[in-house]
């Protein structure tokens, strides 16, 4: 069979992939009519769950080297939708299981129904928007319609946005309204690109129009506007330089667990659809100037984000700063990976490793950032003089994240820059090294000025002390980061699988 | 010309339209006004893709308009999030303002 | 150039006109109710584009629900508008916010001049397999067969707007209720529309959601025909919306996914899978399950229409 005939019919193990978005669905939906603590309960209950369904996906891959494909309804495309999980699907799925699981353990004690109601309003809210943006972000990762694409963006959308504003303060809800308007524009965007696709090739599978504009004599012009339109629109709820400005008061402000489920998952779900629009919609259609200009966002990203992560005040809002950096490495992708030389691959895998070791080491760091403001009251770098010792496992787990965002050995952060400076310099596209160079050095000073003084020996008054589980799963989620740095060539393998469509 | 291209640069012109009030205005809820009439030029080009699409005995092509179908209800409920968002904003500072107090240094 | 061209240009700038004088308009509350007006005419350029199903929606959703929402909003933020002088925007800046616009539009209506004729279609395919939903309207059938998981997450979506419409009520109001209290003394024209039109509305909803499986029509626009039953009644102030916390109002919220998703599992096990229907009795399953989205529909338009629960439960005053 052809890639493309097997691309659209169902295959054996493809049925996971509807259990891994009907999961957290059903979570969700069982949730609001159990209410008050079953809510909690059931999100509890279901994540282990969720994660085993991921991992299993991930060996499927890994073991067929194929693509996993579910046929919904029986519908097969261009009528119908299909689902389907390559390398890249794959562990996305496990890191959002495994994040999503981190956030909702550490949140028990902060989303907890108090014990005099049966039912309270933000701990409600929390449960089943957790479950809704993990159903969310796997049908972004499984999607393969662009429409049916555009529902999972909303719904990723319309789950994150309350989460940044449970306290109800002002200033968080003016971040929610800010963040909540940028994303609608980017969606629109994103849909008019996708009516333009439709009206030129007639189908929204992503498969198939890739195989419509390769087998097109001309590629029409409509092509190139919907590309331009989509990749906008998706930038926009990336908060890609310069369209960050929502994020940092969004991150900053929302509770612990929130900021690091929408700087870890959540930005990274609309990169993931660039990803397969320029990867996988139109592979080589883009010319190197198009891609150049992805990357030079990137870089400014990278640069602009540091240098603003140096001059905060306050340790969440450095933290969010960062994600705007580190978000711009992810981009270093575009002008590097595209292409079937062996060194593209090699940026390929730099990039997906980089979303992932992001992924972790930043949800970390935000969740350590949490203890630290609930020990303390408050977040002000300038008084955190001596946090280590009254912290220390936390502070760890903090700058073990931060080595990641440094680049330095070992970590996942380390693994995915090399990968890049080795694709840069066998590229012959050196500027692009620089950068990364430039961007690891700024790195290094933030967490350095968080780091060195909260390591002095100065007395410190704790409210109270975080509990050893919570601090552990901080710690747990820095050694996945710095675990990624000794992944196997056959992890790296697995990232490959289903980019064969790039090569023209 | 015919009534679907009519309404293709209708659309067109909507598109326009809402993305420079989403531009030049300030008030949240002219904002999301704006949106609103984005979106449904948005949907008017789904619309004349139907129309032009029409074949096989049906006068437009059904897939184009449940698309815009479940467009507008999605639509609806970011309406509905972003007034509710607004309103409570109001209630709880007295403005409306969207400019964040965190962009500048303490 | 025929009297129905005319008319169709006529509408096009209609259209625009209103567009434009929402954007201008000086007053926030006459900007919201030149929304409706828009929506109301945008909904007759559907007609006339011969997606009569949309054209309901658009009638229904995009200018009825989205209206009293923006209406509402617009007279509870009374004096909020003209921004500080802070907001307010350089020329410069809007000749070029302008020029932008006026490049996007331009290139977008040259796509629609060079679009091919007749375009790329699915209308065939629709057509070969509308048969196997036992279907007479093609639209309902994408939208409940063969593109039914985009129509079983947005009705996830609409829930996931009503928690976080919920979510922004104050701590002290979980658990009470939305919207206005009810009056002690009815009277007056609203509360006499109130009490007559709801039962008209009902037969009327029921008969949209039954005839949508041959007919223009379907689950969500009788739904929301329902939904503007409940919001007149509410709005009358004839009862009070249910507190948010009542296991009845979250059954009924859940109830169009839920019965959606379950009949797609036992897809898995009686037909070719997940959201497949077994030969034959494909119609009846999809009534069925519009009938459960019509209540969810009619129960969550008018909840995210009243807000988040903003005050102590009481009864009647």
């Amino acid at each position: 069979m052809s890639a493309v005939a097997l691309a659209l019919a169902t295959n054996p193990g493809g049925y996971l992939l509807v259990l891994a978005i009907v999961l957290p669905v059903v979570g969700m939906l069982l949730s609001l009519v159990a209410g008050g603590r079953n809510a909690e309960r059931i999100a509890l209950a279901l994540m282990p769950a969720g994660l085993g369904i991921a991992l299993v996906i991930a060996f499927g891959v890994w073991r067929e080297q194929a693509p996993l494909v579910y046929i919904l309804g029986g519908w097969a495309p261009p009528l119908g939708i299909a689902l389907r999980a390559d390398g890249f699907s794959a562990v996305m799925l496990v890191t959002a299981a495994l994040v999503v699981a981190a956030a909702g353990y550490f949140a028990r004690p902060l989303f907890a129904t108090p014990p005099q109601r049966a039912e309270a309003r933000a701990p409600l809210a929390f449960w089943t928007l957790l479950q809704g943006l993990w159903a969310a972000l796997n049908m972004v990762f499984l999607g393969g319609d662009l429409f049916n694409l555009y529902v999972a963006l909303e719904l990723l959308t319309f789950a994150a946005v309350p989460l940044v504003c449970l306290d109800g303060r002002p200033e968080t809800l003016r971040a929610a309204l800010r963040y909540l308007l940028f994303a609608l524009i980017g969606s629109v965007f994103y849909l008019l690109g996708a009516a333009l696709l439709y009206g030129s090739y007639g189908t929204l599978d992503i498969v198939l129009l890739a195989e419509g504009i390769r087998a097109a004599p001309v590629v029409a012009p409509a092509t190139f506007a919907a590309g331009g339109l989509m990749t906008a629109g998706l930038l926009a709820k990336t908060a890609l330089f310069p369209l960050h400005l929502w994020l940092p008061p969004a991150h900053a402000n929302a509770p612990a667990p929130a900021s690091a489920v929408l700087s870890a998952l959540v930005v990274k779900g609309s990169f993931f659809l660039v990803v397969r629009l320029w990867f996988d919609v139109m592979p080589g259609l883009a010319s190197d100037a198009a891609m150049g200009l992805l990357g030079a966002l990137g870089s400014g990203a990278i640069l602009f984000g540091s240098v603003l992560a140096l001059r905060q005040r306050r340790l969440k809002l450095l933290i969010a700063y960062s994600t705007i950096a580190q978000v711009g490495y992810l981009f270093l992708m575009f002008p590097l990976a595209a292409g079937s030389e062996p060194w593209n691959g090699q940026a390929w895998n730099g990039g997906v490793m980089q979303a992932l070791s992001h992924a972790f080491a930043k949800a970390s760091m935000f969740l350590a950032a949490g203890l630290v403001a609930e020990s303390l009251g408050h977040d002000r770098i300038a008084d955190l003089r001596g946090i280590g010792h009254a912290m220390p496992m936390t502070l760890f787990a903090f700058g073990l994240g931060g080595l990641s965002l440094m680049g330095l050995p070992p970590s996942g952060g380390f693994t995915a820059k090399w990968l890049l400076l080795q694709a840069t310099v066998e590229g012959g596209q050196w500027f692009w090294a620089a950068i990364v160079l430039c961007g690891g050095l700024l790195a290094g000073g933030y967490v350095y000025r968080v780091v060195a003084p909260a390591l002095a020996a100065s007395p410190l008054d704790v409210r109270a002390s975080p509990s050893r589980g919570r601090e552990g799963i901080v710690l747990a989620l820095a050694i996945a980061a710095l675990l990624l740095g000794f992944a196997p060539p056959g992890f790296l393998g697995l990232l490959q699988v289903g980019r064969a469509a790039i090569v023209p | 010309m015919t009534a679907a291209t009519l309404a293709g640069l209708t659309g067109a012109a909507l598109v326009g339209l809402g993305v420079y009030g989403l531009l030049v205005l300030a008030h949240p809820l002219r904002k999301l006004l704006c949106f609103n009439l984005l979106g449904s030029g948005v949907f008017l080009m789904f619309g004349i893709l139907a129309r032009k699409g029409g074949a096989a005995g049906f006068a437009a092509d059904p897939v184009p308009q449940a698309l815009v179908i479940t467009g507008i209800v999605v639509a609806f409920s970011a309406t509905a999030l972003a007034v509710a968002l607004l309103l409570r904003l109001f209630e709880t500072s007295g403005t409306v303002t969207l400019n964040p107090d965190e962009q500048r240094p303490e | 150039m025929t009297v129905i061209e005319i008319l169709d240009i006529g509408l096009a700038v209609l259209v625009l006109g209103v567009a434009a004088w929402t954007i201008a308009a000086r007053e926030l509350f006459a900007a919201a109710v030149g929304y409706v007006a828009y929506g109301l005419l945008l909904s007759l350029v559907w007609v006339r584009l011969f997606a009569l199903d949309v054209a309901l929606t658009e009638a229904a959703i995009g200018s009825g629900v989205t209206g009293v929402l923006l209406i509402t909003a617009a007279m509870r933020l009374r004096g909020t508008d003209p921004p500080q002088a802070s907001e307010q925007l350089r020329p410069m800046v809007r000749v070029a916010a302008a020029t932008l616009c006026i490049a996007i539009a331009g290139v977008l209506a040259a796509g629609v001049l060079m679009m091919a004729d007749p375009g790329p279609t699915l209308a065939p395919d629709v057509a070969r397999h509308l048969g196997e939903t036992g279907l007479g309207n093609p639209v309902t059938a994408v939208l409940m067969a063969f593109r039914a998981f985009d129509t079983m997450l947005e009705k996830v979506v609409l829930i996931l707007a009503v928690i976080g419409v919920w979510s922004l009520a104050a701590d002290d109001a979980w658990g009470s209720v939305a919207g206005p209290r009810p009056l002690a003394h009815h009277q007056g024209p609203l509360t006499f529309f109130a009490q007559l039109l709801p039962p008209v509305g009902i037969v009327v909803a029921v008969h949209i959601a039954w005839v949508g499986a041959n007919e223009p029509g379907g689950a969500f626009q009788g739904g929301a025909l329902l939904a503007a039953m409940a919001m007149i009644v509410l709005m009358a102030r004839v009862v009070q919306a249910p507190a948010v916390d009542r296991r009845w109002l979250r059954v009924v919220l859940v109830a169009g996914p839920a019965m959606f998703l379950l009949i797609g599992m036992i897809g898995f096990a009686v037909a070719a899978g997940f959201l497949a229907y077994p030969d034959g009795i494909a119609k009846p399953l999809i009534l069925f399950i519009e009938a459960f989205m019509v209540l969810s529909i009619a129960a969550v338009l008018p909840l995210l229409v009243i807000g988040p629960p903003n005050r102590p439960q009481a009864g009647p005053p």
